[in-house]
Protein backbone atom coordinates (compact mmCIF):
# COMPACT_ATOMS: atom_id res chain seq x y z
CA UNK A 1 0.00 0.00 0.00
CA UNK A 2 1.17 3.55 -0.36
CA UNK A 3 1.16 6.51 1.62
CA UNK A 4 -0.56 9.87 0.50
CA UNK A 5 0.94 12.93 2.13
CA UNK A 6 -2.21 15.06 3.18
CA UNK A 7 -0.74 18.89 3.50
CA UNK A 8 -3.45 18.69 6.66
CA UNK A 9 -2.75 15.57 8.36
CA UNK A 10 1.06 14.27 7.37
CA UNK A 11 2.02 11.13 5.47
CA UNK A 12 -1.45 8.65 5.71
CA UNK A 13 -1.76 5.08 4.78
CA UNK A 14 -4.02 4.98 1.42
CA UNK A 15 -6.54 3.27 3.18
CA UNK A 16 -7.78 6.17 4.99
CA UNK A 17 -8.56 7.63 1.66
CA UNK A 18 -11.20 7.25 -0.83
CA UNK A 19 -10.23 7.78 -4.13
CA UNK A 20 -12.25 8.87 -6.95
CA UNK A 21 -10.41 8.94 -9.87
CA UNK A 22 -8.27 11.40 -12.54
CA UNK A 23 -9.53 14.51 -12.97
CA UNK A 24 -11.30 15.86 -15.98
CA UNK A 25 -13.62 18.22 -17.08
CA UNK A 26 -16.91 18.12 -16.58
CA UNK A 27 -19.03 19.47 -19.35
CA UNK A 28 -21.97 21.87 -18.59
CA UNK A 29 -25.11 19.94 -17.59
CA UNK A 30 -27.80 21.72 -19.68
CA UNK A 31 -26.16 22.05 -22.74
CA UNK A 32 -23.82 18.79 -22.68
CA UNK A 33 -25.95 15.85 -25.05
CA UNK A 34 -26.54 12.88 -23.46
CA UNK A 35 -23.14 11.05 -25.56
CA UNK A 36 -21.38 13.61 -24.20
CA UNK A 37 -22.63 13.71 -20.57
CA UNK A 38 -21.73 9.63 -20.72
CA UNK A 39 -18.20 9.97 -22.02
CA UNK A 40 -18.23 12.45 -19.26
CA UNK A 41 -19.75 9.83 -16.64
CA UNK A 42 -17.52 6.90 -18.52
CA UNK A 43 -14.37 7.21 -20.70
CA UNK A 44 -11.10 7.61 -18.63
CA UNK A 45 -7.77 7.84 -20.01
CA UNK A 46 -6.66 5.42 -17.75
CA UNK A 47 -2.97 6.48 -18.13
CA UNK A 48 0.42 4.11 -17.44
CA UNK A 49 2.44 7.34 -16.15
CA UNK A 50 2.15 10.69 -14.30
CA UNK A 51 -1.56 11.81 -13.49
CA UNK A 52 -3.83 14.07 -11.94
CA UNK A 53 -6.60 12.78 -9.36
CA UNK A 54 -9.19 13.25 -6.69
CA UNK A 55 -8.94 11.76 -3.41
CA UNK A 56 -10.66 12.20 -0.48
CA UNK A 57 -9.44 11.78 2.85
CA UNK A 58 -12.17 10.16 4.59
CA UNK A 59 -11.10 8.92 7.00
CA UNK A 60 -8.94 12.07 8.25
CA UNK A 61 -9.23 15.32 7.67
CA UNK A 62 -12.13 15.09 5.33
CA UNK A 63 -10.46 17.42 3.06
CA UNK A 64 -10.95 16.63 -0.88
CA UNK A 65 -7.29 16.58 -2.45
CA UNK A 66 -5.47 16.48 -5.51
CA UNK A 67 -2.60 13.92 -5.96
CA UNK A 68 -0.19 13.74 -8.59
CA UNK A 69 0.45 10.33 -8.81
CA UNK A 70 2.84 8.08 -11.04
CA UNK A 71 0.28 5.08 -11.91
CA UNK A 72 3.23 2.62 -12.43
CA UNK A 73 5.33 3.41 -9.50
CA UNK A 74 2.86 4.57 -7.38
CA UNK A 75 4.88 7.59 -6.33
CA UNK A 76 3.15 10.43 -5.38
CA UNK A 77 4.97 14.17 -6.33
CA UNK A 78 2.15 16.13 -4.97
CA UNK A 79 -0.45 16.36 -3.09
CA UNK A 80 -3.16 19.66 -2.46
CA UNK A 81 -6.17 20.56 -1.11
CA UNK A 82 -8.35 20.35 -4.37
CA UNK A 83 -10.06 23.19 -5.20
CA UNK A 84 -7.27 25.65 -3.34
CA UNK A 85 -4.73 26.24 -6.12
CA UNK A 86 -7.33 27.79 -8.98
CA UNK B 1 -10.92 -28.44 -39.15
CA UNK B 2 -8.86 -30.73 -37.10
CA UNK B 3 -5.25 -29.63 -35.47
CA UNK B 4 -2.42 -31.32 -36.72
CA UNK B 5 -0.38 -31.98 -33.76
CA UNK B 6 3.25 -32.69 -34.23
CA UNK B 7 2.87 -35.46 -31.87
CA UNK B 8 -0.37 -36.39 -29.56
CA UNK B 9 -0.68 -36.95 -25.68
CA UNK B 10 -1.63 -40.19 -24.87
CA UNK B 11 -1.71 -42.39 -21.79
CA UNK B 12 0.59 -44.66 -24.48
CA UNK B 13 3.09 -41.60 -25.41
CA UNK B 14 3.79 -41.33 -21.53
CA UNK B 15 4.84 -44.50 -21.05
CA UNK B 16 7.09 -44.95 -24.47
CA UNK B 17 8.57 -41.78 -23.41
CA UNK B 18 9.50 -43.11 -20.09
CA UNK B 19 11.27 -45.83 -21.20
CA UNK B 20 12.90 -44.31 -23.97
CA UNK B 21 13.75 -41.22 -22.38
CA UNK B 22 13.22 -39.39 -25.74
CA UNK B 23 12.64 -35.16 -25.65
CA UNK B 24 8.56 -34.18 -25.87
CA UNK B 25 8.75 -31.83 -29.14
CA UNK B 26 8.26 -28.50 -28.24
CA UNK B 27 4.40 -27.22 -27.30
CA UNK B 28 4.51 -24.36 -29.57
CA UNK B 29 7.52 -23.43 -32.01
CA UNK B 30 9.31 -20.03 -32.58
CA UNK B 31 8.54 -19.35 -36.07
CA UNK B 32 10.00 -16.49 -38.10
CA UNK B 33 8.10 -12.64 -37.80
CA UNK B 34 6.98 -12.06 -41.11
CA UNK B 35 5.88 -8.96 -42.38
CA UNK B 36 2.19 -8.91 -43.30
CA UNK B 37 -0.88 -11.53 -41.23
CA UNK B 38 -4.29 -11.63 -42.12
CA UNK B 39 -5.43 -11.16 -38.32
CA UNK B 40 -2.75 -9.71 -35.68
CA UNK B 41 -3.86 -10.47 -32.02
CA UNK B 42 -2.47 -8.59 -29.21
CA UNK B 43 -1.93 -10.41 -26.03
CA UNK B 44 -1.12 -13.93 -25.63
CA UNK B 45 -3.15 -14.68 -22.62
CA UNK B 46 -6.56 -16.90 -23.05
CA UNK B 47 -8.54 -14.20 -24.83
CA UNK B 48 -5.66 -14.02 -27.20
CA UNK B 49 -4.94 -17.49 -27.92
CA UNK B 50 -8.41 -18.96 -27.91
CA UNK B 51 -9.23 -16.40 -30.55
CA UNK B 52 -6.45 -17.69 -32.69
CA UNK B 53 -7.65 -21.44 -32.17
CA UNK B 54 -10.88 -20.97 -33.05
CA UNK B 55 -10.18 -18.62 -36.17
CA UNK B 56 -7.86 -21.67 -37.25
CA UNK B 57 -10.39 -24.13 -36.06
CA UNK B 58 -13.90 -23.24 -37.12
CA UNK B 59 -13.54 -20.81 -39.62
CA UNK B 60 -10.17 -21.84 -41.29
CA UNK B 61 -8.77 -18.35 -41.24
CA UNK B 62 -4.24 -19.49 -39.82
CA UNK B 63 -2.47 -16.73 -41.84
CA UNK B 64 -2.53 -15.16 -38.03
CA UNK B 65 -0.26 -13.41 -35.45
CA UNK B 66 -0.46 -13.82 -31.68
CA UNK B 67 2.06 -11.16 -30.68
CA UNK B 68 3.09 -10.27 -26.55
CA UNK B 69 5.28 -7.67 -24.59
CA UNK B 70 6.17 -10.44 -22.14
CA UNK B 71 5.44 -14.60 -22.53
CA UNK B 72 2.47 -16.90 -23.19
CA UNK B 73 0.47 -16.39 -20.12
CA UNK B 74 2.24 -13.91 -18.69
CA UNK B 75 -0.57 -11.45 -17.59
CA UNK B 76 -3.44 -12.21 -16.42
CA UNK B 77 -4.32 -15.71 -17.53
CA UNK B 78 -1.46 -16.67 -15.22
CA UNK B 79 -2.40 -14.70 -12.26
CA UNK B 80 -5.87 -15.38 -11.71
CA UNK B 81 -7.60 -17.27 -8.79
CA UNK B 82 -8.81 -19.95 -12.27
CA UNK B 83 -12.45 -20.29 -10.40
CA UNK B 84 -14.70 -21.10 -13.40
CA UNK B 85 -18.91 -20.46 -12.45
CA UNK B 86 -21.66 -19.15 -14.69
CA UNK B 87 -24.28 -18.13 -11.77
CA UNK B 88 -24.57 -14.23 -12.78
CA UNK B 89 -26.71 -11.81 -12.45
CA UNK B 90 -27.92 -10.80 -15.82
CA UNK B 91 -29.76 -13.04 -18.60
CA UNK B 92 -26.54 -12.01 -20.90
CA UNK B 93 -23.95 -12.59 -18.44
CA UNK B 94 -25.56 -16.40 -17.48
CA UNK B 95 -25.85 -16.92 -21.07
CA UNK B 96 -22.47 -16.27 -22.04
CA UNK B 97 -20.36 -17.31 -19.32
CA UNK B 98 -22.56 -20.58 -19.20
CA UNK B 99 -20.85 -21.09 -23.00
CA UNK B 100 -17.33 -20.52 -21.66
CA UNK B 101 -18.49 -22.90 -18.88
CA UNK B 102 -19.31 -25.84 -21.77
CA UNK B 103 -16.21 -25.03 -23.75
CA UNK B 104 -14.04 -25.42 -21.05
CA UNK B 105 -15.64 -28.82 -19.86
CA UNK B 106 -14.38 -30.49 -23.05
CA UNK B 107 -11.14 -28.98 -23.74
CA UNK B 108 -9.32 -31.15 -22.52
CA UNK B 109 -10.14 -33.57 -25.22
CA UNK B 110 -10.72 -31.03 -27.92
CA UNK B 111 -7.17 -29.26 -26.85
CA UNK B 112 -5.47 -32.93 -26.34
CA UNK B 113 -4.04 -31.48 -23.64
CA UNK B 114 -5.16 -32.03 -19.89
CA UNK B 115 -6.49 -28.82 -18.68
CA UNK B 116 -7.40 -30.28 -15.29
CA UNK B 117 -11.01 -28.79 -14.75
CA UNK B 118 -12.34 -30.01 -11.67
CA UNK B 119 -15.97 -29.69 -11.22
CA UNK B 120 -16.34 -29.02 -7.57
CA UNK B 121 -19.11 -26.81 -6.76
CA UNK B 122 -19.13 -23.03 -6.10
CA UNK B 123 -20.40 -21.22 -2.80
CA UNK B 124 -21.17 -17.83 -2.49
CA UNK B 125 -21.68 -16.90 1.32
CA UNK B 126 -24.38 -14.16 2.64
CA UNK B 127 -24.08 -12.70 5.58
CA UNK B 128 -26.68 -10.32 5.63
CA UNK B 129 -30.25 -10.12 4.53
CA UNK B 130 -29.58 -7.97 1.54
CA UNK B 131 -26.74 -10.40 0.12
CA UNK B 132 -29.29 -13.22 0.57
CA UNK B 133 -31.46 -11.18 -1.53
CA UNK B 134 -29.48 -10.87 -4.26
CA UNK B 135 -28.56 -14.49 -3.95
CA UNK B 136 -32.18 -15.49 -3.87
CA UNK B 137 -32.15 -13.21 -7.37
CA UNK B 138 -29.30 -14.74 -9.06
CA UNK B 139 -31.01 -18.51 -8.40
CA UNK B 140 -33.96 -16.96 -10.13
CA UNK B 141 -32.09 -15.62 -13.29
CA UNK B 142 -30.02 -18.90 -13.37
CA UNK B 143 -32.77 -21.60 -12.98
CA UNK B 144 -34.54 -19.69 -15.87
CA UNK B 145 -31.42 -20.07 -17.70
CA UNK B 146 -31.43 -23.64 -17.26
CA UNK B 147 -28.34 -23.41 -14.49
CA UNK B 148 -27.75 -25.54 -11.58
CA UNK B 149 -28.04 -22.68 -8.94
CA UNK B 150 -29.98 -22.50 -5.67
CA UNK B 151 -29.68 -21.35 -2.10
CA UNK B 152 -28.80 -23.20 1.14
CA UNK B 153 -29.02 -22.60 4.72
CA UNK B 154 -26.10 -23.24 6.79
CA UNK B 155 -26.63 -26.47 7.93
CA UNK B 156 -26.06 -27.51 4.28
CA UNK B 157 -23.21 -25.27 3.59
CA UNK B 158 -21.53 -27.08 7.03
CA UNK B 159 -21.95 -30.37 5.02
CA UNK B 160 -19.97 -29.39 2.25
CA UNK B 161 -17.83 -27.50 3.82
CA UNK B 162 -17.00 -29.00 7.78
CA UNK B 163 -14.02 -26.81 8.70
CA UNK B 164 -16.53 -23.53 8.41
CA UNK B 165 -17.54 -21.60 11.19
CA UNK B 166 -21.51 -21.76 10.87
CA UNK B 167 -22.48 -20.62 14.22
CA UNK B 168 -24.04 -17.40 14.90
CA UNK B 169 -21.17 -16.23 17.30
CA UNK B 170 -19.24 -14.82 14.59
CA UNK B 171 -18.72 -11.05 13.66
CA UNK B 172 -20.66 -11.95 10.28
CA UNK B 173 -22.93 -15.13 11.06
CA UNK B 174 -23.20 -16.85 7.93
CA UNK B 175 -26.87 -16.98 6.98
CA UNK B 176 -27.02 -18.98 3.71
CA UNK B 177 -25.23 -19.37 0.06
CA UNK B 178 -25.91 -19.30 -3.11
CA UNK B 179 -25.04 -22.77 -4.46
CA UNK B 180 -23.48 -23.17 -8.03
CA UNK B 181 -22.48 -26.94 -8.45
CA UNK B 182 -21.10 -27.17 -12.10
CA UNK B 183 -18.63 -24.27 -10.89
CA UNK B 184 -15.34 -25.37 -10.65
CA UNK B 185 -11.41 -25.06 -10.59
CA UNK B 186 -9.12 -25.57 -13.60
CA UNK B 187 -5.21 -25.30 -14.62
CA UNK B 188 -5.01 -21.59 -15.76
CA UNK B 189 -1.81 -22.22 -17.26
CA UNK B 190 -2.46 -25.53 -18.81
CA UNK B 191 -5.62 -23.42 -20.46
CA UNK B 192 -3.32 -21.44 -21.99
CA UNK B 193 -0.21 -23.54 -23.36
CA UNK B 194 -3.42 -25.72 -24.42
CA UNK B 195 -5.15 -23.09 -26.48
CA UNK B 196 -1.12 -22.00 -27.71
CA UNK B 197 0.08 -25.62 -28.99
CA UNK B 198 -3.44 -26.19 -30.38
CA UNK B 199 -3.48 -22.57 -32.43
CA UNK B 200 0.64 -24.10 -33.16
CA UNK B 201 -0.40 -27.27 -35.21
CA UNK B 202 -2.86 -24.85 -37.53
CA UNK B 203 -0.12 -22.40 -38.66
CA UNK B 204 -0.63 -19.65 -36.13
CA UNK B 205 2.67 -17.71 -35.11
CA UNK B 206 2.89 -16.71 -31.90
CA UNK B 207 5.80 -14.16 -30.83
CA UNK B 208 6.76 -13.05 -27.65
CA UNK B 209 8.67 -10.75 -26.84
CA UNK B 210 7.38 -8.67 -29.33
CA UNK B 211 5.96 -5.46 -27.89
CA UNK B 212 3.63 -3.11 -30.09
CA UNK B 213 4.38 0.16 -29.78
CA UNK B 214 2.18 1.87 -32.26
CA UNK B 215 -1.14 0.96 -34.48
CA UNK B 216 -0.94 2.33 -37.97
CA UNK B 217 -4.68 3.80 -38.68
CA UNK B 218 -5.19 5.00 -42.32
CA UNK B 219 -7.60 8.02 -41.82
CA UNK B 220 -8.30 8.88 -45.48
CA UNK B 221 -11.59 7.26 -46.32
CA UNK B 222 -13.16 8.43 -43.32
CA UNK B 223 -13.22 10.54 -39.88
CA UNK B 224 -12.27 7.65 -37.90
CA UNK B 225 -10.36 5.54 -40.16
CA UNK B 226 -9.15 1.97 -40.98
CA UNK B 227 -6.89 -0.16 -39.08
CA UNK B 228 -3.15 -1.32 -41.57
CA UNK B 229 -0.98 -3.02 -38.94
CA UNK B 230 0.79 -2.65 -35.93
CA UNK B 231 4.35 -1.55 -35.07
CA UNK B 232 6.28 -3.59 -33.43
CA UNK B 233 9.66 -3.28 -31.32
CA UNK B 234 10.43 -6.16 -33.95
CA UNK B 235 9.61 -4.22 -37.07
CA UNK B 236 6.34 -3.04 -38.39
CA UNK B 237 2.99 -5.91 -39.36
CA UNK B 238 0.55 -5.22 -41.48
CA UNK B 239 -2.64 -6.20 -41.10
CA UNK B 240 -6.61 -5.82 -42.08
CA UNK B 241 -8.10 -7.00 -38.76
CA UNK B 242 -6.49 -5.74 -35.42
CA UNK B 243 -7.65 -7.43 -32.35
CA UNK B 244 -7.30 -5.84 -28.46
CA UNK B 245 -6.59 -8.52 -25.78
CA UNK B 246 -4.32 -7.19 -23.57
CA UNK B 247 -6.55 -7.06 -20.48
CA UNK B 248 -5.25 -4.70 -17.60
CA UNK B 249 -2.93 -2.73 -20.39
CA UNK B 250 -5.83 -2.68 -23.20
CA UNK B 251 -6.79 1.61 -22.83
CA UNK B 252 -2.92 1.28 -23.37
CA UNK B 253 -3.65 -0.25 -26.68
CA UNK B 254 -6.33 1.50 -27.84
CA UNK B 255 -5.11 4.90 -27.21
CA UNK B 256 -2.56 3.42 -29.64
CA UNK B 257 -5.77 3.48 -32.53
CA UNK B 258 -7.17 6.41 -31.08
CA UNK B 259 -9.77 4.38 -29.36
CA UNK B 260 -11.10 6.09 -25.99
CA UNK B 261 -12.50 3.19 -23.55
CA UNK B 262 -14.33 3.33 -20.37
CA UNK B 263 -11.64 1.53 -18.40
CA UNK B 264 -9.82 1.69 -15.04
CA UNK B 265 -6.91 -0.53 -14.45
CA UNK B 266 -6.60 -1.84 -11.12
CA UNK B 267 -4.25 -4.60 -9.29
CA UNK B 268 -5.92 -7.42 -7.54
CA UNK B 269 -3.81 -9.37 -5.13
CA UNK B 270 -3.90 -13.09 -4.18
CA UNK B 271 -1.91 -15.38 -2.52
CA UNK B 272 -1.35 -19.05 -2.18
CA UNK B 273 -0.73 -21.44 0.72
CA UNK B 274 1.59 -24.70 1.26
CA UNK B 275 0.19 -28.01 0.23
CA UNK B 276 -2.20 -29.82 2.78
CA UNK B 277 -4.34 -32.78 2.14
CA UNK B 278 -7.98 -32.18 0.43
CA UNK B 279 -10.33 -31.02 3.06
CA UNK B 280 -11.76 -28.22 0.83
CA UNK B 281 -14.07 -29.56 -2.01
CA UNK B 282 -16.33 -26.22 -3.05
CA UNK B 283 -15.08 -23.22 -3.88
CA UNK B 284 -16.30 -20.58 -1.10
CA UNK B 285 -16.33 -17.01 -1.68
CA UNK B 286 -17.54 -14.32 0.54
CA UNK B 287 -18.22 -10.89 -0.76
CA UNK B 288 -18.83 -9.44 3.21
CA UNK B 289 -15.51 -10.43 3.99
CA UNK B 290 -13.88 -9.61 0.39
CA UNK B 291 -12.33 -13.04 0.09
CA UNK B 292 -12.30 -16.16 -2.24
CA UNK B 293 -10.47 -19.69 -1.06
CA UNK B 294 -10.51 -22.85 -3.53
CA UNK B 295 -8.36 -25.80 -2.97
CA UNK B 296 -6.15 -26.89 -5.46
CA UNK B 297 -5.87 -30.47 -7.11
CA UNK B 298 -2.27 -30.00 -5.94
CA UNK B 299 -3.60 -29.12 -2.15
CA UNK B 300 -2.66 -25.37 -1.76
CA UNK B 301 -5.28 -23.38 -0.74
CA UNK B 302 -5.56 -20.44 -3.28
CA UNK B 303 -7.03 -16.97 -2.12
CA UNK B 304 -8.25 -14.16 -4.32
CA UNK B 305 -9.67 -10.46 -2.50
CA UNK B 306 -11.16 -7.68 -3.72
CA UNK B 307 -9.48 -5.15 -6.18
CA UNK B 308 -6.79 -2.60 -4.74
CA UNK B 309 -9.26 0.45 -4.00
CA UNK B 310 -7.21 3.28 -6.48
CA UNK B 311 -6.36 2.55 -9.93
CA UNK B 312 -2.74 1.41 -11.02
CA UNK B 313 -0.51 -0.59 -13.15
CA UNK B 314 1.93 -1.48 -10.79
CA UNK B 315 1.79 -5.58 -9.96
CA UNK B 316 3.64 -5.43 -6.73
CA UNK B 317 1.53 -7.23 -3.40
CA UNK B 318 1.05 -5.55 -0.11
CA UNK B 319 1.69 -6.36 3.50
CA UNK B 320 -1.91 -4.96 3.58
CA UNK B 321 -3.43 -7.14 1.54
CA UNK B 322 -2.29 -10.54 3.67
CA UNK B 323 -3.30 -9.35 7.09
CA UNK B 324 -6.91 -8.18 5.83
CA UNK B 325 -6.99 -11.41 3.82
CA UNK B 326 -5.77 -13.66 6.49
CA UNK B 327 -8.20 -12.35 9.30
CA UNK B 328 -11.33 -12.51 6.81
CA UNK B 329 -9.91 -16.12 6.23
CA UNK B 330 -9.63 -17.27 9.56
CA UNK B 331 -13.36 -15.86 10.03
CA UNK B 332 -14.76 -18.48 7.80
CA UNK B 333 -12.18 -20.91 8.85
CA UNK B 334 -10.49 -20.43 12.52
CA UNK B 335 -8.78 -23.67 12.07
CA UNK B 336 -6.84 -22.35 9.35
CA UNK B 337 -4.45 -20.11 11.81
CA UNK B 338 -1.88 -22.39 11.39
CA UNK B 339 -1.49 -22.34 7.94
CA UNK B 340 1.74 -20.68 6.09
CA UNK B 341 1.49 -18.76 3.10
CA UNK B 342 3.99 -19.61 0.33
CA UNK B 343 3.42 -16.48 -2.12
CA UNK B 344 1.55 -13.78 -3.12
CA UNK B 345 1.37 -11.52 -6.34
CA UNK B 346 -1.17 -9.23 -7.98
CA UNK B 347 -2.39 -8.99 -11.51
CA UNK B 348 -4.14 -6.27 -13.26
CA UNK B 349 -7.81 -5.97 -14.28
CA UNK B 350 -9.66 -3.83 -16.46
CA UNK B 351 -12.60 -2.99 -14.70
CA UNK B 352 -15.71 -1.34 -16.90
CA UNK B 353 -18.57 0.92 -15.32
CA UNK B 354 -20.87 -1.90 -15.06
CA UNK B 355 -18.52 -4.78 -14.66
CA UNK B 356 -19.41 -6.78 -18.30
CA UNK B 357 -16.80 -6.95 -20.55
CA UNK B 358 -16.39 -4.62 -24.01
CA UNK B 359 -16.26 -6.96 -27.34
CA UNK B 360 -16.67 -6.45 -30.45
CA UNK B 361 -16.23 -3.53 -33.21
CA UNK B 362 -14.74 -0.23 -32.41
CA UNK B 363 -15.10 3.14 -34.39
CA UNK B 364 -11.67 2.66 -36.79
CA UNK B 365 -12.58 -0.19 -38.67
CA UNK B 366 -10.75 -3.40 -38.56
CA UNK B 367 -9.97 -3.20 -34.63
CA UNK B 368 -11.24 -4.88 -32.59
CA UNK B 369 -11.58 -4.89 -28.58
CA UNK B 370 -11.82 -8.35 -26.54
CA UNK B 371 -11.63 -6.11 -22.99
CA UNK B 372 -13.29 -4.96 -20.27
CA UNK B 373 -12.98 -8.38 -18.31
CA UNK B 374 -11.84 -7.26 -14.75
CA UNK B 375 -12.30 -9.84 -12.29
CA UNK B 376 -13.56 -12.74 -14.92
CA UNK B 377 -11.38 -12.71 -17.43
CA UNK B 378 -9.93 -15.90 -17.30
CA UNK B 379 -13.52 -17.56 -16.69
CA UNK B 380 -14.87 -15.86 -19.77
CA UNK B 381 -11.76 -17.05 -22.02
CA UNK B 382 -13.07 -19.53 -24.30
CA UNK B 383 -16.79 -18.26 -25.42
CA UNK B 384 -14.51 -14.98 -25.38
CA UNK B 385 -12.26 -16.50 -28.16
CA UNK B 386 -14.83 -18.23 -30.05
CA UNK B 387 -17.21 -14.77 -30.10
CA UNK B 388 -14.57 -12.82 -31.35
CA UNK B 389 -13.24 -15.26 -33.83
CA UNK B 390 -16.98 -15.76 -35.29
CA UNK B 391 -17.23 -11.81 -35.83
CA UNK B 392 -13.77 -11.79 -37.61
CA UNK B 393 -14.37 -15.37 -39.94
CA UNK B 394 -18.45 -14.23 -40.56
CA UNK B 395 -18.33 -10.61 -40.20
CA UNK B 396 -21.39 -10.59 -37.40
CA UNK B 397 -21.93 -10.26 -33.80
CA UNK B 398 -22.74 -13.14 -32.47
CA UNK B 399 -25.96 -12.68 -30.46
CA UNK B 400 -24.31 -13.87 -27.24
CA UNK B 401 -21.90 -10.82 -27.25
CA UNK B 402 -24.58 -8.16 -29.03
CA UNK B 403 -25.56 -6.54 -25.68
CA UNK B 404 -21.49 -6.19 -24.52
CA UNK B 405 -20.50 -3.85 -27.47
CA UNK B 406 -18.86 -0.30 -26.92
CA UNK B 407 -21.02 1.82 -28.03
CA UNK B 408 -23.26 0.64 -25.03
CA UNK B 409 -21.54 3.30 -23.02
CA UNK B 410 -22.29 5.62 -25.36
CA UNK B 411 -25.95 4.59 -25.82
CA UNK B 412 -26.56 4.28 -22.32
CA UNK B 413 -27.27 0.15 -22.30
CA UNK B 414 -25.31 -0.68 -19.59
CA UNK B 415 -25.07 -4.52 -18.95
CA UNK B 416 -25.22 -4.28 -14.67
CA UNK B 417 -23.68 -7.01 -13.50
CA UNK B 418 -21.43 -5.96 -10.48
CA UNK B 419 -24.53 -8.00 -7.99
CA UNK B 420 -22.69 -11.04 -9.22
CA UNK B 421 -19.33 -9.90 -8.53
CA UNK B 422 -17.55 -12.59 -6.17
CA UNK B 423 -16.61 -9.58 -3.47
CA UNK B 424 -17.49 -6.44 -3.41
CA UNK B 425 -15.06 -4.61 -5.49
Amino acid sequence: MILVPCPHCGPRNASEFRYLGEERARPDPVAATPPEWRQYLYRRTNPAGWTTETWHHSSGCRAFLTVERHTVTNEIRSCTVAGAHT
Amino acid sequence: MKARFPQRFSAWGLVRHGLTGDDWPKVWRSPELRRSYDVVIIGAGVHGLATAYYLAARHGITNVAVVDRGYVGGGGSGRNTAILRSNYLTPEGVAFYDRSLQLYRNLSSELNFNVMFSRRGHLTLAHNDSSLRTMRWRAEVNKVAGIDSEVIGPDEIKRLVPMMDTSDRTRYPILGALYHPPGGIIRHDAVVWGYARAADSFGVHIHQNTEVTGIDVDVSGGTTGRVRGVQTARGPISAPVVVNCTAGWASLISAMAGVGLPIITHPLQAAVTEPVKMFLDPVVVSGTLHVYVSQTDRGELVFGASVDPFASYSMRSSLEFLEELAGHVLQLMPSLATMRVLRQWAGLCDMTPDYSPIIGVTPVEGFLVDVGWGTYGFKAGPAAGEAVASLIGTGRVPELVAGFDLARFDDGRLVGEKGAAAVGH
